[in-house]
Parts: C-alpha cells; sequence; structure tokens
C-alpha cells in the first residue's frame, strides 16, 4: 500500500520530469514498468518464479513437509535417500527434506527482516545526513566510513558473541522479553539484530547520494519556499523517490544476510539446535561428511540455488529500475 | 601536496582503528560472563575475584580501556585466558605467518585465474566462453567458503582420494590446495565479474576503435590498448578481495584444521577468550585498512587522470 502511495509521489514530484498526459497515459507507473523490463529477462523471471515457489513452500511447510522438523525416526538413522526419506535422513534420524522446508522459513525471515532492519537504521541516516549536511552529515558519513573499514564478518561475530552472552544472562525488563523472544524463534531476533546493526552503511551511503542530488532539485526548494518544514521535506518529497533505489538494494542484500545467517549459525553463533538453519545443517553434516555425503548436499545446494536466485533477481531488479535512478 | 596527502589518509586510519578497537573493547566487557564460568566445574567466586584482580579485571572499565590502549600501541596485546602460558601476540604471531601464506597462494589462484577469465567472456561478449566464464563466477559469489570447502573435501578427498582431508604442512604442500582454492573461489568470482563489465566498457571505447583502424592485430589491441585501461578500476577492489579471503579463512580454516588466525579466532568465540578475540580483531582490521589505503594510494599513480584533479 505504501508503495502505490510512494508510486503516485514520485511521479508528480519525478526528479526533473515535465509529465505530460499522454506520456502518463503511455507508462503505466514506475512499477508496472520496471516488471514489464524484469520479465523481459529470463533469468530474472526464472528465479523470481523459483523465489516465489520458495516463499510458498516456506509457508506451507507444516503441510507440504512429510515429518515434523524435530521429529527423529531411531530406526532410520543416516538414511541415504529413498521413497520415505526423498532426501534421506540425518544423523538423529530426522528426515533432510522436512528440515530444508523449513528451513527455507528461517532462511527467508533472515533474508527479509534483515533488510527491514538495515533500512530503519540506514535510510534515515542517509536521509538525514543529505537534509541537513554540514557537521551532522560529516559525522554521519565518517561513522559510516570507519565502520566500512572493518570486515562485516568480522564485527557480526564479534556483536554476536557479545548478543549471545547478553541474551543468555538478561539485565532488565527489556533484554528479558528480547530473550524470551530470541528463545522462541531459535535464536533467530540474535541473527536480525546482529546481522542489522552491521550492515547499515551501504544502504546509509546510496540514500545520502540520491537524496544529496534530489534536494537541489527545484521541486524541493518549491516546496521549502512553501514553508514545509525538514520532517515533511524528508519523509514527502525525498523518501518517495529514493524508493527505487531501496529497493534495489534491499533485494541485493537478501542473499548476502542469509549468507550471513548461515555462517553465523555453522559458528554456532546464530540459530540454535534442532532449528533448521541450512547454515546450521551444513555444520551438522561436515563431522560426517566421509560416511554420509548427502547430508551436505542438500542443504548445501538449497542455499547456493536460492542464493543464486536472489542474486539474479537483484541484477534483473536494477537493470529494471535503472532507467529512475537518475544516474 | 602529495605528501601531505598521504600523511592526511595514513593519520586518518587512527580514528579507524580507535573505532574499531573502542566498539570491540566496550562489547567484549559489557558481555555477561567469561572464561571461567563456562567449565563444568563452577570456579568458587574467591577465586574468580582472585583471577579477575590478576588480569586486572577488577579496575575500572576507563582505566582497562586506556591501558590495554597503551600496551597494544607497544605491541603488547595481554595474556591470553584459556592458554595461560601464552600472550595474545605470542599466539598471533604464530598463527598469522600461517594464514598469511594461505591468503598469499588464494589471492595468486584468484588474479591469476579470475583475471583471463573476465577478459575472455568479455571479448568473446555473448558466446559460450562468456556463458561459462559469467556461470563461474555466479557460481562463485552465491556459494559461501564453508559450502565450497566441504563439497571440495567431498569429491577431491573423500571421493577420488586425490588430496588430503584436512591439515597443513606449509606452502609447498598439497595440503594447501583445498584451503587456498576455497579462499580463492569468491574473490575470483568478483574478479571475473569486474574484469569483464571494465573490459566491456573499454572495448566500446574511440581510442581502441582507432587502433583497430590502424591495422593493428585483434591480439595487440586487446593486450596493448585495451588490458592496461580495463584493468585499473579491479584494483579498487583488492579491498573487498581482502576482506573476504580474512573473513573466509575462519571457515576454511576450522574446517580444513589449518593452525591460521581464522581457526584460533573461531575457537577463541567459543572459550570466550576476549584478548584474543580482541587483538585478532585489531590486527585484521589493521591489516585491511592498510591494504585499502595503499590502493587508494596507488592509484592515482597508476592513473594519471586522477591524480591530475
Amino acid at each position: 500500500m505504501s508503495i502505490i502511495s510512494a508510486d503516485a509521489t514520485a511521479f508528480q514530484d519525478g526528479p526533473g520530469s515535465v509529465t505530460t498526459l499522454s506520456q502518463v497515459r503511455r507508462s503505466r507507473g514506475l512499477w508496472a514498468d520496471a516488471l514489464r523490463r524484469l520479465l523481459r529477462s529470463p533469468l530474472a523471471t526464472i528465479s523470481g518464479v523459483l523465489l516465489i515457489l520458495l516463499i510458498l513452500a516456506a509457508l506451507f511447510a507444516p503441510l507440504i513437509a512429510p515429518y515434523d522438523y524435530t521429529f527423529q525416526d531411531y530406526a532410520a538413522l543416516t538414511q541415504p535417500p529413498s521413497s520415505a526419506h526423498l532426501l534421506g535422513t540425518d544423523d538423529l534420524g530426522r528426515d533432510i527434506l522436512s528440515r530444508l522446508l523449513f528451513g527455507a522459513r528461517i532462511s527467508l525471515s533472515v533474508g527479509f527482516v534483515v533488510q527491514a532492519v538495515i533500512l530503519l537504521i540506514g535510510v534515515p541516516a542517509g536521509l538525514v545526513a543529505a537534509h541537513f549536511g554540514g557537521k551532522i552529515d560529516t559525522f554521519i558519513m565518517r561513522t559510516v566510513d570507519a565502520l566500512y573499514s572493518v570486515p562485516s564478518l568480522l564485527f557480526i561475530i564479534v556483536i554476536m558473541t557479545f548478543l549471545r552472552a547478553a541474551l543468555a544472562s538478561p539485565s532488565n525488563g527489556f533484554m528479558e522479553g528480547l530473550s524470551a523472544l530470541d528463545a522462541q524463534t531459535g535464536g533467530l531476533i540474535g541473527v536480525f539484530i546482529g546481522v542489522g546493526l552491521v550492515n547499515w552503511m551501504p544502504a546509509a551511503r546510496l540514500v545520502r547520494g540520491q537524496a544529496v542530488s534530489l534536494k537541489e532539485k527545484e521541486y524541493v526548494e518549491a516546496a521549502r519556499s512553501l514553508g514545509a518544514n525538514d520532517r515533511r521535506i524528508m519523509l514527502q518529497h525525498l523518501l518517495p523517490n529514493v524508493v527505487p533505489i531501496i529497493v534495489v538494494t534491499a533485494t541485493i542484500g537478501i542473499p548476502q544476510a542469509i549468507i550471513y545467517e548461515a555462517g553465523i549459525s555453522f559458528l554456532g553463533l546464530g540459530a540454535r539446535p534442532p532449528t533448521p538453519s541450512w547454515g546450521l545443517m551444513i555444520s551438522e553434516a561436515i563431522p560426517n561428511l566421509r560416511s554420509y555425503p548427502y547430508m551436505l548436499v542438500s542443504p548445501a545446494l538449497a542455499l547456493s540455488f536460492t542464493v543464486l536466485a536472489f542474486n539474479f533477481l537483484g541484477d534483473g531488479l536494477r537493470d529494471a529500475v535503472d532507467p529512475w535512478m537518475g544516474k | 601536496m602529495r605528501t601531505a596527502y598521504i600523511i592526511r589518509r595514513v593519520l586518518a586510519l587512527i580514528p579507524t582503528l580507535l573505532l574499531i578497537y573502542t566498539i570491540t573493547f566496550f562489547l567484549m566487557h559489557s558481555t555477561p560472563g567469561g572464561p571461567w564460568d563456562t567449565g563444568e566445574k563452577p570456579i568458587p567466586a574467591d577465586v574468580q575475584e582472585r583471577l579477575k584482580a590478576a588480569y586486572g579485571l577488577d579496575k575500572p572499565l576507563w582505566q582497562q580501556y586506556g591501558e590495554f590502549l597503551g600496551k597494544a600501541v607497544q605491541g603488547d596485546l595481554g595474556p591470553s585466558y584459556t592458554q595461560r602460558s601464552r600472550t595474545v601476540v605470542q599466539i598471533l604471531s604464530e598463527t598469522f605467518p600461517v594464514s598469511l601464506q594461505l591468503a598469499a597462494v588464494a589471492t595468486a589462484m584468484a588474479v591469476l585465474v579470475g583475471v583471463p577469465l573476465g577478459i575472455l567472456g568479455a571479448v568473446r561478449h555473448n558466446k559460450p566462453l562468456d556463458y561459462f566464464a559469467t556461470f563461474v563466477s555466479v557460481f562463485g559469489i552465491s556459494t559461501p567458503a564453508y559450502v565450497v570447502t566441504s563439497l571440495l573435501v567431498l569429491v577431491l578427498a573423500s571421493k577420488l582420494r586425490w588430496l588430503p582431508t584436512s591439515g597443513w604442512d606449509g606452502i609447498r604442500s598439497p595440503k594447501i590446495i583445498i584451503p587456498a582454492l576455497s579462499l580463492a573461489l569468491y574473490p575470483m568470482a568478483v574478479l571475473a565479474r569486474y574484469t569483464r563489465s571494465s573490459m566491456l566498457e573499454v572495448l566500446r571505447t574511440d581510442y581502441l576503435r582507432t587502433a583497430r583502424a590502424k591495422g593493428i592485430a585483434e591480439k595487440g589491441v586487446i593486450v596493448r590498448h585495451a588490458l592496461r585501461n580495463a584493468l585499473l578500476p579491479v584494483i579498487t577492489i583488492a579491498g573487498i578481495v581482502l576482506a573476504d579471503i580474512a573473513t573466509g579463512s575462519f571457515f576454511v580454516e576450522t574446517i580444513y584444521q589449518v593452525p591460521g588466525v581464522g581457526r584460533y579466532f573461531v575457537q577463541s568465540i567459543s572459550g570466550r577468550d576476549y584478548p584474543v578475540i580482541l587483538g585478532t580483531v585489531l590486527l585484521l582490521g589493521l591489516v585491511v585498512s592498510v591494504m585499502n589505503l595503499i590502493v587508494d594510494l596507488l592509484y592515482p599513480l597508476l592513473d594519471p587522470r586522477i591524480g591530475r584533479r
């Protein structure tokens, strides 16, 4: 819903465009046009379809999955793929296909929620830096630069080490609530916060870059001369016009977040067993690599294909939205 | 003017490293619990107090912050909590050279395969070879290092038995192949991608058309005219490549049991050995920042168009 209204505003306020009536009729709005361009790219389309299927599989996992992801069949430990267990069972007798399907929920929710966290920090930071300029801009962008020079994964690991211990022994009411939520989600709340906190800088930088050029436009000056305050200019005039770039950045960021989640779960700092995180499944498979290689192959392929599909979709989306990115 | 610029850039490293230190220090020190309450048998409270006093953890936080910083500047990162007989610097000086050798081999592999792959992709644009190069780079970008390592161990070591399944024997031993290849794949993919798009852009320029019009053979056009300019932007991603090799080593060294900084870092996380965590973060932060700085300073030297601005 918010996208639709943002779209309408983007059209009225579109950077430097003289919109005639005929143009309005010919193009059906930013997102409709972008979608048309996107569908012209076969790779992006296939990836999009695959991802929709994956989302559906994740949503309906309890209905599709042949077993519960925690169900242990002691009579069928480390079974190779068979008709009863299409992808085999792991060393605890759990059905790998069922765990993969439930695991899709973990990876996808990490992908999306982390983007939300990133945007909640990065977009305001970028907008504020661009709009106010001067010392505020310098301060925010220096912080961004400094954080950039640390390898993200290193920072995520440090933050997760802290978060894991802090959530294990909450010191106040807020942390207690967070800790309970974290326990309920199998350690995912910590992952959302940790990965989000470390990766908001690219979004801040992009939004600032766009907003800096936008705020010189006549329509912003017009709004200001009509008496619009800072808040109104940022939210009504700058924000709608950075929405396309935000959508593209978020799509490109999703696979990254999925890889980070799998990585920190692999190190034992992310999702907790028996949560069927793909990263956790991979790390559980490694000690059994020699005897039961199929334990590794399916979660590894699921992870790679999902990341691949998101990468293709992100690339396609970037090209599709490009004409409006004001390069 | 140039020296002033260099000095300013080198000085700019200080606030960056200070920020890394400050964040890591306060995060590590506000982390509840420590290396002494993870054991099976709880250590008595009075012993814990004495341990804290011995490591200076009973002093006010700001004092610890200053003291550690003062010593770190002089190259002393304090004692390790879990390996009582060794200091953090000793541990790092044993493990870092191993990681450095592994990283060097991985970087060489990434450059020697990634760059030619990107060039071939651009020269044979939209031909089978280009699709192959694109496929390799997309696969490399989408597959995290720990998956690559385990798949390589599975195929090359367990199934085909061409290589050992784990271990480290120095740079000349075949044991380095699997970990180095695992670390190299992602940077290789990124390099191929960057080189390809940069090369495609250069191939469309007017001066290349002129070179061709002069009758220079296609090979000469590519090697002497296009390549030099195409490779310039590629250098800017050296920092990203290095950072990824550094963080990839956490997984690769752990899985393949390479006694480097990465594996030690992962062990110190589970052992809550905060001085080691702090020391490693500072070391890797320093290495990556310095590499980025060198690239930034080299770039104008290689590309005179930037130096003049």
